[in-house]
């Protein structure tokens, strides 16, 4: 348990330290907000909703973006913007969280996984809004940090795993929603199995820090499935179109 | 009497340009080969910069220039790997460019550093010309000889040895060279001759391979960070660096867009990434059909639901998934092309076993060549001819000198395609869905056109769509599609969940079920293609989807100025992605080259004492203009031999070798010669050659595309050699007049054609991209003739 212990001393250290600047951080956290809210007006119509909902932008505003990046880059936590976390991968630019989140449609008491957990943050959103989180990370040292994050940041509805997350979490499922951040090919056909009727499995894809567009896929009650392809812009391709 | 260093030159010059081209295949690998051009750039820049050097220092460089000279090259050998490693060292990361504003001074740091070498080799061979000056066209031959050489050498060499070593051997040659000085230069101490080269094997010998660090956001570095990846072979060329990797625990599993109704998942795959890019799945088989269901599942299947045990050409078969499709479809003969012979060495050597032989199969036969090279050549006729996601297949992944230009999917292209159909034949595209929609609404677009000029009376008949979440296959027919196919497309899709896009006669209620877009694109988008409004409906989409043609064949340009305007304005409401970046990149390479140009190599001529040595205005618009008309030749003409030539890698070599090679010669005989009109006589002579290209080439090409590989590289050099020896004329015969007439302005002379040349090579590609490259090879010659206009003045003083 040792290296445990120690390890849990660096991250509370590390990670805890900009608690100094916290006012700096919660008026910073604001401003994106803003930010995220603003652009989400002027998306909205264009992903069939009117706004993000409350319960998302909450999530935003309580779940402290600087706990989840690289030291060196915490001055741009609260910006508008992905940054990268090491390993190749990326924390999402806020604005896209906040919107996949809200396709998600996750309501309190909701079973949720998430593949690729990334640096956590997303888990943690979805922490704030659901009841239980299941999250599968295939980078070993990504996941372990996450892991260690989230258990000191005390998200004690979040259980990570390090593994392939194809196969899903089966002891765990059904889900009411599923979250696939890590790129793939397909949609593996557990996880379809695994989402309960009218639940919901969201996709962005593109490349490390641009997301091309989101993928929404529904399972109906029947067990039947339709995706929706949203573009996370307000940009229609014809001129003089709308 | 001292010599010029005539043999050193020939091989610093084919250091040089051989450098280039690594440089080109290593950006490729660490990062992606859009960086070609600006190694273009920053090679001619430092050429040019090292001219500017050269007359601010001409007097100091006058009174030491032996061990001027071979400190260059000593420079030279020392940076080429020095300057990689320190590029490396940068925290460059193109991907974050548009997020973080110090990536751009990382940007031009990477590119500085990549000068550095460039530099040097432009001060020794500029330092040789100011010295030696009427021996101008000697040194010219020379040098540009050993460029040529060094374009063919460096293909040869790459089939050996990984570009990180070759970086190691050209810097062994660079010292070569500087101990082959010291004996031209007649220096002492002589032992310093035998010191170069005893550094030279030491280096070749004692020199680990360099650190090639690719960027963390590229594929293959992505699959290696999976838990349990590793590399299970390695393999390096001319065509790219490949990887194979295999992953036990978390095991690839590709099947590009399967239906959301597969229940079942691939097979064990092998990954197999080109440049780190990719994967292209390699796929177990043991025999067994079953396992391949997935194949079945995938929207590029849909030729097999209304072809009977059809005849398959595969283009671009990769690591065989297309091979494998048809297969499991029952097909009764697979043909399959495919570039890289690296691919096709794997599934049938090392792999063999794991892949089922499939290479080898009774009724399987692989090909290596040139997809459209390939079909433009064949006798055969195909029931299906199937083209699937090529996107890192064909002319353009060679990454040489950025050409960027692809001849799979020009209008001219699809038409060879569809002679090459049995009757009611197939031809199937795939590619990834885009949104909104750009490349599958352009090869709509390019099949219409295709169908019109092969006098299809009614191209809508021919033509269906299907989309899934993530691909999009595009089927022409060579003849209308029946009732019965049309019931068999619809089955396909309806027991797959696809979405109808477009088939002959399809009501618009048929669009947009299953996956739902926020319209239906490519319904809405194939009727306008097919319909009266069809110019409007491309004028009006925000991307560029008008067809490429031969002449302009840029099939992933879909950059439009007003839609980049919008889209950056909405770069933080997720507007940054649809952002087409290689048109402004290549347009801020033009404008960086300029300024770059301006600042190094014009401004501090100006600022110093050289301005009393200001040349006149007919001296510098002569040696603008020929530096401009030679590249744009030169570009625009390796254009035209690639599609004769087929294999990009030999086509641009072989071409780039001959210019290089018969200008030498050109050089040579005109500085022999004392005619006095011997420019105005070439310029003639290449304008009436030029243009009696532009009219007969196409045909001729036509007419001999079936000739074996070995006699078309010969049609081609003869060619070449009559118009490339007439463009070696101007350089060397103006500089051999300034000798006479300005010494003072030769080194002036020099750095302004090195300015030419630097936006010659990115402003030509520009050109071809509006114009076309007939156009700009038209225009090339109007800028030659204007060059002897202006230059009649000083060229007869001589």
């Amino acid at each position: 348990m040792k290296p445990l212990f120690f390890w849990n001393v660096f991250l509370l250290f590390f990670w805890w330290s900009p608690l100094l600047q916290g006012s700096d951080f919660d008026a910073e956290r604001q401003k994106m907000l803003k930010e995220v809210q603003i652009d989400a007006t002027e998306t909205a119509s264009y992903i069939g909703s009117s706004a993000f909902s409350p319960a998302v932008m909450a999530a935003m505003g309580k779940v402290e973006r600087h706990r989840f990046v690289p030291a060196d880059l915490v001055d741009q936590a609260y910006l508008n913007r992905p940054l990268p976390i090491g390993h190749g991968q990326t924390i999402s630019q806020p604005y896209i969280v906040a919107l996949m989140t809200d396709l998600m449609k996750v309501g309190a008491g909701d079973n949720v996984l998430e593949i690729g957990t990334g640096s956590g943050y997303q888990a943690a959103i979805l922490a704030e809004l659901a009841g239980s989180v299941y999250s599968i990370e295939i980078i070993e040292a990504l996941g372990k940090e996450a892991e260690n994050r989230l258990q000191l940041l005390g998200y004690r509805n979040v259980k990570t795993r390090v593994g392939d997350g194809y196969y899903g979490w089966p002891e765990a499922a059904p889900f009411d929603a599923i979250m696939v951040t890590a790129a793939a090919s397909h949609v593996p056909p557990p996880l379809i199995q695994q989402l309960k009727p009218g639940g919901r499995i969201v996709i962005p894809l593109g490349t490390q820090f641009l997301t091309q567009f989101l993928m929404l896929v529904e399972k109906k009650q029947d067990g039947s499935v339709t995706t929706r392809q949203l573009l996370p812009v307000r940009f229609v391709p014809l001129t003089g179109g709308h | 009497m001292l010599r010029p260093p005539l043999i050193a030159i020939s091989i610093l010059s084919a250091c040089v340009l051989a450098y280039e081209v690594v440089l080109t295949r290593l950006f490729s690998i660490i990062l992606w080969h859009h960086f070609a051009y600006m190694i273009i750039s920053a090679a001619m820049l430092g050429y040019g910069a090292g001219g500017t050097a050269l007359t601010l220092l001409k007097e100091k460089f006058s009174r030491h220039y032996r061990t001027a000279y071979v400190l260059a090259a000593t420079a030279l050998a020392l940076l080429m790997p020095v300057s990689f490693i320190l590029a490396q060292k940068t925290p460059f990361s193109p991907l974050e460019l548009l997020w973080d504003p110090r990536q751009p001074v990382w940007l031009l740091a990477v590119y500085l550093l990549m000068m550095l070498p460039f530099f040097f080799g432009g001060l020794s061979i500029g330092l040789a010309f100011t010295l030696f000056g009427r021996q101008a066209s000697r040194i010219y031959a020379f040098d540009i000889f050993g460029a040529g050489v060094g374009s063919l050498g460096i293909i040869g060499i790459l089939f050996f040895l990984s570009p990180s070593r070759v970086l190691i051997v050209l810097a062994a040659l660079a010292l070569l060279a500087a101990a082959i000085a010291v004996m031209e230069l007649r220096m002492r101490p002589r032992w310093l001759a035998a010191a170069f080269l005893g550094l030279a094997a030491a280096g070749m010998t004692a020199t680990p391979d360099l650190p090639v660090n690719r960027s963390p956001y590229k594929d293959l570095s992505q699959a290696l960070e999976i838990l349990g990846s590793r590399v299970m072979e390695e393999r390096s060329g001319p065509l790219g660096q490949m990887t194979v990797v295999e992953n036990t625990h978390v095991p690839l599993r590709d099947a590009p867009g399967m239906s959301l109704n597969a229940t079942r998942e691939p097979p064990p795959q092998l990954g197999v990434f080109v440049d780190g890019n990719g994967p292209s799945a390699l796929t177990h088989f043991d025999g067994m059909l079953g396992p391949l269901d997935y194949l079945g599942q995938l929207t590029s299947a849909l030729p097999y639901q209304i072809l009977h045990q059809p005849r398959v050409l595969v283009l671009g078969a990769g690591a065989g998934s297309d091979v494998l499709q048809a297969l499991y479809h029952g097909s009764s003969a697979i043909d399959a092309v495919e570039l890289d012979g690296n691919f096709i060495d794997l599934v049938g050597g090392r792999f063999r076993d794991f892949a089922g032989n499939l290479y080898g199969l009774p009724n399987v036969k692989v090909y290596q060549a040139e997809a459209r090279g390939f079909v433009s050549t064949s006798r055969m006729h195909y029931d299906l001819i199937q083209v699937a996601l090529l996107d890192s297949f064909g002319t353009a992944s060679a990454g040489l000198y950025g050409l960027s230009e692809s001849y799979l999917y020009t209008v001219e292209a699809l038409q060879t395609y569809l002679n090459r159909l049995a009757p009611g034949g197939i031809l199937a595209f795939t590619r990834w869905l885009t949104l909104p929609p750009r490349d599958i609404l352009k090869l709509f677009a390019t099949a219409v056109f295709a169908l019109e000029r092969s006098g299809a009376a009614d191209p809508s008949m021919r033509v269906a769509m299907i989309r899934g979440w993530k691909t999009v296959t595009l089927l022409v027919k060579n003849d209308d599609f029946s009732h019965l196919e049309i019931a068999a497309i619809r089955e396909f899709s309806r027991t797959r969940s696809f979405d109808l896009a477009y088939y002959p006669g399809m009501p618009p209620e048929e669009a947009n079920r299953y996956n739902q877009l926020p319209q239906p694109y490519l319904f809405e988008g194939a009727l306008a293609l097919l319909g009266q409004q069809r110019q409007d409906f491309m004028d009006r989409y925000k991307f560029y989807i008008e067809p490429a043609t031969d002449d302009r064949p840029h099939f992933f340009r879909f950059f439009k100025w007003d839609t980049a305007r919008e889209l950056f304005s909405l770069r933080e409401q997720g507007g940054m992605p649809l952002f087409d970046w290689s048109y402004p990149l290549l347009a801020a390479t033009l404008l960086q080259a300029c300024a770059a140009s301006v600042l190094l190599i014009l401004l501090p001529l100006a600022l110093s004492r050289c301005r009393r040595t200001l040349p006149s205005a007919s001296v510098a618009s002569y040696f603008l203009a020929i530096g401009l008309a030679f590249m744009f030749m030169e570009i625009a003409f390796i254009q035209k031999f690639v599609l004769f030539l087929s294999h990009p890698l030999y086509a641009v070599s072989v071409v780039l070798c001959s210019f290089l090679v018969f200008s030498a010669a050109g050089s040579r005989l005109a500085g022999s010669r004392q005619a006095p009109n011997k420019v105005t006589w070439a310029i003639t002579a290449m304008a009436i050659l030029t243009l009696s290209y532009l009219i007969f080439l196409p045909g001729l090409f036509q007419s001999l595309i079936h000739l074996p590989d070995a006699v078309k590289i010969f049609i081609s050099i003869l060619l070449i050699a009559p118009l490339a020896s007439c463009m070696g004329v101007p350089f060397p015969s103006g500089m051999t007049c300034l000798a006479s007439a300005h010494p003072e302005s030769i080194p002036w002379a020099w750095a302004i054609n090195g300015f030419a040349s630097v936006v010659g090579a990115v402003l030509a590609t520009l050109l071809a991209i509006h114009l076309g490259f007939a156009a700009v090879i038209v225009l090339a010659v109007v800028i030659y003739a204007g060059a002897c206009a202006v230059g009649r003045g000083f060229l007869t003083v001589h």
